[in-house]
């Protein structure tokens, strides 16, 4: 599409970034008019927030050029690129809770009395807070502290906050995905004003509807890559989605697929912390995906269902067990398993050897009497050191000094040794490279074949495409759609993940 | 380089500190430090009531919590059941005195893990709480004179030349050394100190871990105030002097770090000896004991430069012993 050069604030060629073992952008440009909304589009994990941090001064770029307001530029913290004119609103809140509107707006460049350095002219902050907020038609009291504010009103505050100093260019990360359709109409308000005075806005956001509604362009990126850059006006909903998710069909995946046996796990209204009303069964013998968005409430069901958060309503089977309330002792006692989504914090005690966290789940199984011997620990040790093909000496290693891959297989093999037959896996191959993910990939099918049934949460619509049964997906806490192994293609799941399901 | 070698890296420097401070009181006074007199003063009759509490303390912080109450749940408990050991009831002395040791041990435990409040501020409270309860149950009053066959439970020899408190706490760290390192609970009580969340998430109940601990801290409490009575002849407030502290200067000397899962009852035994060692040594030397407070201020920090400097060198120094034994078998 076409640019007016004479117009363009902001200007990135050939932006490169690497991270230990990953290539997070790989040659990425983005051009940026003053006055218009620049949609960023892409899949989790496709490299917009490491854009996005390389231009607000987070992050350094390994290559490329950014030029800014006509020079090039090179920030190399936050407040460089806030000085020249860059505000970002994060996705997470980033208020002080206990403090007040006018306080919060104003924290780091709080108005000075005249003739007293160093003493805040609270006064002025409060009169100047005021008229900020009026001239982007809020109607909130300044002196309010923040912690009696709703969820959508932090994020407006926010917005003030991000607008109080001179910005030439706004970069908002998901904002609207806490927001009411009402609260969303009086963000695009003021979005529509910010273009008037000629402020340049990024814009991320997995909201078709949305897009298409402010976006007056649209730069896609998948997996660290530039895709294409479309007028907003032109493009339309499946070419759009064709390009975040891409055609590559991968070899990584191998399933043998069986009849699926009887239900083990079964859903009835389930509500909890963001999520609700889910109804959702798996059979022994499949691998059943719980697909959609970061946030869209995946790991706080598995969590609910574990016993590790409270369940508010509704009940669930395991092999038969009607489950109203439950906490992790009993869940493994039943025959279930949790593989947490964060396996340094919550699957594995990083400190100790492979050995201990091999047996952590089944302390009572494999020691008699309660007294520790070292025959069975070794046992079990050097078997899943084995079976699993853990990169270790010996199984008296110190877990955390395992690479990631290596780390979920000790958590994996600690849930086998249990005998738990119904996994929960939340993403398992997060952060560990290709190799570590076949053999995950490869084990998970052998272990739907001995009988075991899986849930699987994953981000990477790859995986959930390449290895499920089944697959339910999750929109805002509640399941938008079921779709059967003949189904499955991206389009679909992103649809109904977005919550563009009607329209297929 | 593996579990076991790190653990026995820490517990090795920690001896170097004990046997530095016995060399260098040794050097300066041999004549009034360096007797059989002397150390086995310290070590069978003084520091027993120290390393009782230090035992509770280092539990608490192993689980990544800290025990503040314990002396004055001792005090509490000591005052509480002297009248019946004075009157010769013993079997309902011992039950009180355990009963209100382990009743505020789980109340602390209850606190911490239920309604998550900070352990330190958790057990700070109830300190207070039992100390204001022992000084009104007090009021004013000393409790004394003890019978000699009550008074044998800490100053008699059941086994001649070793007074039964230093018994009773050989028995009670054999006890707990058996209970951290082979059993299921030591397994579970490290697995809560390093990673509560991890653990949670294995099915270990650690609600129930935490209260436990402070339960057999209460009991620690309980026993040494029994103890206590026995070697004072008397019950009053003022008994609870400077404990807490040592005994948390105590885990700390002997290398328990307070991040939690790190250390265990055989570094709480060498810490006290440390500080009983350091305090034994300047009342020879003729320091005033409020110098000594601030001596033992400056040993604690000192000792956390320490552990992180001599360990490092230690664990090098095992790191090349071990690859020059690997070698030739490459």
């Amino acid at each position: 599409m076409t640019v007016d050069e004479s117009n363009v604030i902001l200007k990135m060629t050939g932006i490169t970034k690497r991270f230990p073992g990953t290539l997070a952008l790989d040659k990425v440009q983005l051009t940026c008019e003053r006055g218009k909304v620049h949609v960023l589009l892409g899949e989790n994990g496709a490299g917009k927030s490491t854009l996005m941090k390389i231009i607000s001064g987070e992050y350094q770029r390994d290559e490329g050029t950014v030029w800014f307001n006509g020079r090039e530029v090179n920030f190399t913290n936050v407040r460089q690129a806030m000085a020249a004119g860059i505000s970002m609103i994060h996705q997470e809140l980033s208020l002080l809770p206990e403090r007040t509107i006018a306080q919060n707006i104003y924290l780091g460049h709080e108005p000075e009395k005249e003739g007293f350095k160093g003493i805040v002219d609270q006064k002025k902050m409060v009169t100047d807070s005021k008229a900020l907020m009026d001239s982007l038609g809020l109607d909130m009291d300044p002196q309010t502290s923040v912690k009696k504010l709703s969820i959508a009103q932090q994020q407006m505050v926010e917005v003030v906050k991000a607008l109080s100093q001179e910005v030439r260019l706004v970069i908002m990360d998901e904002p609207t995905s806490s927001l009411t359709s009402r609260e969303i109409n009086k963000l695009f308000e003021i979005v529509e004003r910010l273009k008037q005075n000629g402020t340049a806005i990024i814009y991320i956001s997995h909201r078709m509807d949305e897009i298409k509604r402010i976006g007056d362009s649209i730069t896609v990126m998948r997996d660290g890559q530039y895709i294409d850059t479309v007028s907003a006006a032109e493009a339309d909903l499946d070419t759009l989605i064709t390009m975040m998710v891409g055609r590559k069909i991968q070899k990584m995946y191998e399933r043998n697929y069986r009849e699926p046996g009887k239900v083990i796990f079964e859903t009835d209204n389930l509500c909890g912390l963001r999520f609700r009303d889910v109804n959702i069964k798996v059979r022994e013998g499949e691998i059943v995906s719980l697909s959609g968005l970061i946030g869209a409430g995946r790991t706080e069901f598995a969590k609910a269902v574990f016993g590790i958060d409270p369940i508010d309503a509704g009940c669930f089977k395991l092999y038969g067990r009607q489950i109203n309330r439950i906490d992790p002792t009993n869940a493994i006692k039943y025959s279930m398993c949790l593989l947490p989504e964060d396996r340094k914090k919550e699957g594995l005690v990083l400190q100790t050897p492979i050995k201990e966290n091999l047996t952590a789940a089944c302390l009572k199984k494999t020691f008699k009497m309660g007294i520790l011997r070292n025959k069975p620990e070794n046992e079990i040790g050097e078997k899943y050191v084995r079976e699993l093909r853990v990169a270790t000496p010996n199984a008296d290693k110190i877990v955390g000094e395992l690479s990631g891959g290596n780390q979920q297989k000790v958590v994996i093999g600690k849930w086998l040794e249990t005998g738990c037959k119904f996994l929960i896996f939340d993403e398992p191959t997060r952060g560990i490279d290709v190799g570590a993910k076949c053999e995950i990939y490869i084990l998970l099918d052998s272990l739907v074949h001995q009988g075991y049934g899986i849930l699987l949460i994953t981000s990477e619509l790859n995986e959930v495409i390449g290895i499920s049964d089944r697959v339910y997906v999750m929109k805002d806490g509640e399941i938008t759609g079921e779709l059967t192994r003949d189904e499955l293609s991206q389009d679909r799941i992103m649809r109904y993940a977005v919550g563009e399901g009607e329209v297929v | 380089m593996s579990f076991k070698k790190q653990n026995s890296a820490s517990l090795i420097s920690h001896i170097l500190i004990l046997l530095a401070v016995i060399a260098v009181m040794a050097f300066l006074r041999p004549e009034s430090f360096w007797t059989v007199n002397n150390l086995s003063t310290v070590i069978l009759q003084q520091a027993p009531y120290t390393i009782l509490m230090a035992f509770g303390m280092s539990l608490a912080i192993l689980a990544k919590g800290i025990d503040i109450s314990m002396a004055s749940v001792m005090v509490l408990s000591c005052y509480l059941s002297a009248p019946f050991f004075k009157e010769g009831n013993w079997l309902l002395g011992v039950l009180i005195a355990f009963g209100v040791g382990i009743g505020f041990g789980i109340c602390n435990g209850l606190l911490i893990s239920k309604i998550r409040i900070e352990p330190f501020i958790a057990t700070f409270s109830v300190d207070f709480v039992a100390l204001g309860i022992a000084y009104v149950v007090c009021n004013g009053k000393y409790i004394y004179g003890f019978s000699n066959s009550f008074r044998w439970i800490t100053n008699g020899e059941l086994i001649p030349g070793i007074p039964n408190v230093a018994l009773i706490t050989i028995v009670v760290f054999l006890l707990l050394l058996f209970l951290t390192r082979y059993t299921i609970y030591g397994r579970e009580l490290y697995s809560v100190g390093y990673n509560a969340v991890a653990a949670q998430h294995s099915g270990i109940r650690v609600d129930r871990m935490i209260i436990s601990v402070y339960a057999i801290n209460g009991s620690l409490a309980a026993l040494t105030g029994i103890l206590f009575l026995g070697r004072l002849n008397a019950a009053d407030p003022s008994i609870r002097g400077t404990l807490t502290m040592d005994s948390i200067a105590s885990a700390l000397v002997g290398g328990i770090a307070f991040g939690g899962g790190k250390g265990s009852v055989v570094n709480t035994v060498i810490g006290a000896l440390i500080i009983m060692f350091i305090r034994n040594g300047m009342n020879i030397l003729g320091i005033s004991t409020n110098w000594q407070q601030s001596v033992v201020g400056l040993i604690i920090l000192l000792s956390t430069f320490y552990n992180l400097g001599i360990e490092n060198v230690i664990k090098k120094i095992i790191a090349l012993r071990s690859m020059d034994q690997k070698q030739p078998v490459q």
